[in-house]
């Protein structure tokens, strides 16, 4: 798995322009919902969270998308299944690459959400925690779904199809906890979303790692 | 009794309603040069797909080096090279890149990568990204991909397409090289006069189905 991972991150070196692109979307989703709002600083706070994660949300659909598109420009996945190597072993290389590139994205956001919505806290460790299992709980099922998608010609529209309605749970949980880290949590209920988060990651990561096979070969 | 490089027995696989290869039977030795020939469209692409475990047969079994093609897939692909129409390569890494990609999860030392690259007469170009590259040495590259490899039976769909006389050069010694070393080849092309020369065996395919 450590040979593909730094396969993805070679590939994503490669690319890196797409991940700054990736961030002033995601910035500028969060600066648009900001305007909806309007200048009530008290309901900006109230919904800082949700947006940071809605912004997180769409711009993992760049990222997860495009996932896959160096594998198919030259075939180079299936030359890939063809060495003696688990497929397995190339998902979760592609998963966690995809994981971190989206925690390092929801990292860079966190200032943007803090300067627009007001929205500081200085639990930034649990923040930090929700980030990375939010963030990790999105690309396992987005990396199996782009592969699922990678072929089709709609790709763009079919991911967030396909992923939304199977990550509610995962986005709920982040939503709640992430609300409860800035606005204060006086009954310790972020303890108990950050265990459903663990939970579906437990599912999700698991579960696409079986599937990612029949997924991919013939 | 000489042991079995290929023992397939009627092989099948279609696309949609048309047979792209239809009832497919033959051995093939250790250590042979097999060409495979038919006109565009018969089945050769395809029959080297399956037996390099690309895609699954519809009908049919085969035992590659000894492995069951369909339960047997990890072992014959530890052991297997395929040369496919598409050149596996990733257009935004360079060629040294693609084939560190190729060694390392073959085991290769990084030592065999550079030499891989001498022989095919692309180490100047190492560190070039592949969208750089034309046709002939994008085949070439993707000739040192299977080099790489160190297969025990390769197979080579197409060798000589869009390379130039040097090139044709390079496949017939490294066709030469392989078989010194006892590994099995299977070529499928159209070159029929280039490659019959040096054929253990001849398939000729038409429609999917083998003829004499």
């Amino acid at each position: 798995m450590i040979t593909a991972l730094r396969k993805e991150f070679l590939l994503q070196w490669r690319t890196r322009a797409q991940a700054v692109a990736v961030f002033v979307f995601g910035a500028t989703a969060l600066l648009l919902f900001s305007f909806a709002i309007g200048p009530n600083s008290a309901a900006l706070r109230q919904h800082a969270a949700g947006f940071l994660w809605l912004g997180l949300l769409l711009s993992s659909t760049l990222t997860l998308s495009e996932t896959f598109h160096a594998e198919m420009e030259n075939h180079a996945l299936e030359g890939l299944l063809l060495l003696p190597v688990s497929p397995r072993a190339l998902y979760y290389g592609k998963a966690v690459a995809n994981a971190i590139q989206l925690i390092a994205l929801g990292i860079a956001l966190v200032p943007v959400m803090v300067v627009l919505y007001d929205a500081g806290t200085t639990r930034l460790p649990t923040l930090l925690l929700i980030i990375v299992l939010g963030s990790a709980g999105i690309s396992a099922p987005g990396t199996l779904y782009s592969a699922m998608t990678s072929q089709a010609r709609a790709k763009q529209t079919l991911l967030p199809l396909l992923l939304f309605p199977l990550i509610v749970p995962v986005l709920l949980a982040s939503v709640k906890s992430t609300s409860l880290v800035i606005l204060g949590d006086p009954m310790s209920q972020a303890t108990s979303w950050l265990l459903l988060l663990l939970a579906f990651n437990g599912i999700y990561w698991s579960l696409c790692g079986l599937l990612f096979d029949r997924v991919v070969e013939d | 009794m000489q042991p079995l490089a290929i023992d397939a027995a009627h092989l099948a696989r279609r696309y949609g309603r048309r047979w792209a290869v239809a009832d497919v039977s033959f051995q093939l030795a250790r250590g042979a040069v097999m060409m495979v020939a038919g006109r565009n469209g018969s089945g050769k692409t395809t029959l080297l797909r399956i037996l390099s475990t690309a895609i699954r047969p519809d009908i049919g079994r085969a035992a590659v080096l000894g492995h069951d093609l369909i339960r047997g897939r990890e072992e014959i692909r530890r052991e297997t090279a395929l040369l496919a129409h598409y050149s596996y390569l990733y257009e935004s890494l360079t060629s040294r890149q693609n084939l560190e990609i190729v060694g390392r999860f073959c085991g290769a030392a990084p030592a065999e990568t550079t030499s891989a690259l001498e022989r095919v007469g692309l180490a100047e170009r190492a560190n070039d990204p592949v969208s750089t590259f034309s046709a002939g040495m994008r085949k070439r590259l993707s000739f040192a991909r299977v080099l790489l490899q160190k297969p025990v039976l390769a197979f080579l769909d197409e060798p000589f397409g869009q390379l130039d006389p040097q090139g044709f050069q390079l496949v017939e010694q490294v066709v030469a090289e392989l078989k010194r070393g006892g590994a099995t080849v299977v070529i499928a092309t159209h070159q029929v006069d280039r490659v019959a020369g040096f054929a253990d065996v001849h398939l000729n395919l038409e429609q999917g189905r083998m003829i004499a």
